[in-house]
C-alpha cells in the first residue's frame, strides 16, 4: 500500500474521534469540520516526510485545535497568522501526555456525541445519514450524492439544511447520564441500521452504488461496538448487519434482479462476515438481555447456518418473530411471522394470521405479495392473483414488481407439479 | 527454531481499508507465505476476526467472562504467523519483508517454546 493510501486509511479511521473532540472544543459543527480539515492538509505535508505519528488521532486533535484556534484569533484580531511550523514545534513531546488523556475519558462520549448530533429528532431520516455520511464517516458530497443518486448540488443543499438546523438546536455538551447515554445509543443505533438499509435494500444496476452506503454501516457498527464492548443490542445490531451483508454476492442475478432467499448460491455467501455475526450473537445471548436487533440477528443467523434452504429451523424462526412481536409489535414484522409460520403449520394457518392486517397494509406491496403466495399454495388461483396484482400496482421499483412476477411464475410452477403429483 | 510473529496493528486504520486495498496487501503477503512455504518454513497462519468479536475469561475464582479482547490498547492483535528460522535475524528478515506488504502496525517476535500443531481441521 502506497504511503497516500495508508494516510488515507489513518486520517478516515481517526475522523469520528478527532472531529468529535474537536466539536467538543468549538462546539460548533462548522468550526470542528474546518480544523479537521486543516489538520488534516498539514498532515498530508507532515507524516509523508517525519512518518506517521503513534497516535494520528491525537495529533489530528491537537493540531485541530490550534488550527481552530487561530482562524478564531484571525477572525478576532484580523492578525497574520504565527507560522505553522511553529505552532505544532513542540508536538511530539505533547503528543503522549495528550494521547492518555484521551484514552481514558471523553472520546467515547465524543464519538457518540457526534453520532447523536446526526440523529436530531427534527431531521429527516434522509438528512440524517447524509448528514451522518458527511460528517462522521466523511465520505464527500460526490459520493453521497452519487450513493443517493441525485445531484451533488442537492445533496450539499441537504447537508447544509441539515447542519442549520443542528446549529439552531440544543447540542447536549454536557457528559451525559447513564440513562441519556444509553437513549443516545439507541438513536445512533437505528441510524446506522437506517444507513445499512439504504445500501441493502437498493437493486438492480444502482446496488453497486449504494453497497458503500451498506459497508460504511457495518463500520460505524463496529466502531459503536468497540465504545461499548458489552452492549447486547449493538453487538445484535452489529450482527444483523453482517450476516444480511454477508448474503450480498447472492442475492442478484446477472440482470441485477433480486434471487430469493431459498434460490440463493449459498457458496457465494461471505464466510468469514457470518463467522463474525454468529460470534457476535452469541455473546450477546449470554448477557440474557434480549431485543429487537439481537432477534432480528438470531433469525438471520438461522438462515445463515443453514446449509440448504431445507436445513433452515422454521419454527425457531417462528418462535423469534413471535417474541419480536412482543418487543416491537408491528403489522410488518407479524407479515414476516406468516411466513414462517406457513412452512411450519401451513398457508391457512398463516392466512388466519394475516387477515387482521389488511387495513393497516393495504398500501404495502409486500402484504399482498405474501398473501398472494399462501393462496397460491391453497389452490385459490384466482384469489392470489389479485393479490398479486394489487402487489405489482403498489410496487415502488421496478425490481420489486419483478420480484412479485417472479413469484407468481414459481408458485405457478409449484402448483402445477403439486396437482401433478395429487393427480397420480 | 520456530517464531511466532504476531501481527499488531490499529485496527481502526485497517477496517477503513477499501475492499481493494485490503486485497492488494493480502496478494502481496500470500507470495511471501508460498515462498516461505516452498521453502518448508511456513506453519500455521491466522487472520483473526474484530476484537469486537472476542470474548476473555479470566481465570478467577470463579472465572470472569468479559466482552472483548484481553487488553485494550492502541494496536490490537489481528493475526499471526508460525515461521521456521535458523536465529533472530532470519525471524526479522521475514517480519521486515511481510511489514513493507502491509505497513503500519507492529510485529512481536516471540519464539515458540512448545509447539503441537494439531490435526487436520475439516
Amino acid at each position: 500500500m502506497s504511503d497516500a493510501a495508508w494516510i488515507d486509511a489513518a486520517l478516515t479511521s481517526a475522523r469520528p474521534q478527532a472531529v468529535g473532540a474537536l466539536l467538543r472544543y468549538f462546539r460548533d459543527l462548522d468550526a470542528a469540520e474546518e480544523a479537521f480539515q486543516n489538520a488534516c492538509l498539514r498532515a498530508l505535508k507532515s507524516w509523508p516526510q517525519n512518518g506517521p505519528p503513534r497516535d494520528p488521532a491525537a495529533w489530528l486533535i491537537m493540531v485541530g485545535r490550534n488550527a481552530g484556534i487561530d482562524a478564531v484569533r484571525r477572525v478576532r484580531r484580523e492578525q497574520p497568522l504565527p507560522e505553522a511550523d511553529d505552532a505544532i514545534s513542540d508536538l511530539d513531546d505533547a503528543e503522549s501526555a495528550l494521547a492518555e488523556r484521551l484514552d481514558g475519558s471523553h472520546y467515547r462520549d465524543d464519538i457518540l456525541r457526534l453520532l447523536f448530533i446526526c440523529c436530531h429528532k427534527e431531521l429527516p431520516a434522509t438528512q440524517q445519514i447524509a448528514l451522518a455520511l458527511r460528517v462522521v464517516s466523511g465520505l464527500t458530497v460526490k459520493q453521497i450524492a452519487r450513493a443517493f443518486l441525485v445531484s451533488e448540488a442537492a445533496m450539499e443543499q441537504r447537508i447544509t439544511r441539515a447542519k442549520s438546523r443542528i446549529a439552531q438546536a440544543d447540542v447536549p455538551f454536557e457528559t451525559p447520564g447513564a440513562v441519556e447515554r444509553s437513549e443516545r445509543l439507541t438513536a445512533v443505533a437505528a441510524m446506522i441500521y437506517l444507513i445499512f438499509n439504504e445500501g441493502y435494500s437498493a437493486s438492480g444496476e444502482t446496488a453497486e452504488l449504494r453497497q458503500p452506503l451498506s459497508e460504511e454501516a457495518i463500520r460505524l457498527a463496529r466502531l459503536l461496538l468497540r465504545l461499548f464492548p458489552s452492549e447486547p443490542e449493538i453487538m445484535g445490531l452489529t450482527a444483523l448487519l453482517l450476516l444480511q451483508h454477508a448474503r450480498s454476492a447472492a442475492r442478484f442475478d446477472a440482470e441485477g434482479l433480486p434471487i430469493l432467499l431459498e434460490d440463493q448460491d449459498r457458496t457465494l455467501w461471505n464466510q468469514p462476515l457470518i463467522a463474525e455475526g454468529l460470534a457476535l450473537i452469541d455473546k450477546a445471548m449470554r448477557h440474557r438481555r434480549s431485543g429487537p436487533y439481537q432477534i432480528q440477528a438470531a433469525v438471520a443467523a438461522l438462515h445463515a447456518r443453514a446449509a440448504r434452504p431445507e436445513d433452515t429451523d422454521w419454527t425457531q424462526i417462528d418462535l423469534l418473530y413471535g417474541a419480536l412481536e412482543v418487543v416491537q409489535p408491528s403489522p410488518v414484522v407479524t407479515l414476516n411471522r406468516a411466513v414462517a409460520v406457513s412452512k411450519v403449520r401451513g398457508a391457512q394457518a398463516a392466512l388466519d394470521l394475516i387477515a387482521p392486517l389488511e387495513t393497516r397494509l393495504s398500501n404495502y406491496f409486500y402484504f399482498f405479495g405474501v398473501r398472494g403466495a399462501l393462496l397460491m399454495q391453497l389452490g385459490r388461483n384466482d384469489e392470489a392473483r389479485t393479490a398479486f396484482d394489487r402487489a405489482i400496482a403498489l410496487a415502488h421499483s421496478s425490481a420489486e414488481a419483478a420480484h412479485i412476477r417472479m413469484q407468481l411464475d414459481r408458485l405457478m410452477r409449484d402448483s402445477a407439479t403439486a396437482q401433478t403429483r395429487s393427480g397420480r | 527454531m520456530l517464531y511466532a510473529l504476531l501481527c499488531y496493528h490499529d485496527e481502526d486504520v485497517v477496517c477503513a481499508w477499501s475492499k481493494d486495498q485490503d486485497a492488494a496487501v493480502m496478494a502481496k503477503l500470500a507470495v511471501i507465505q508460498e515462498r516461505l512455504a516452498k521453502q518448508g518454513r511456513l506453519g500455521p497462519v491466522a487472520r483473526l476476526l474484530p476484537t469486537t468479536a472476542a470474548t476473555t475469561l479470566r481465570k478467577e475464582d470463579p472465572p470472569l467472562v468479559l466482552d472483548g479482547p484481553y487488553a485494550e490498547t492502541k494496536e490490537q492483535l489481528l493475526g499471526f504467523y508460525i515461521v521456521d528460522c535458523a536465529n533472530l535475524d532470519e525471524a526479522l528478515e521475514v517480519a521486515r519483508e511481510l511489514g513493507e506488504a502491509n505497513p503500519g502496525g507492529s510485529y512481536e517476535i516471540r519464539p515458540v517454546g512448545t509447539f503441537r500443531p494439531g490435526g487436520t481441521l475439516a
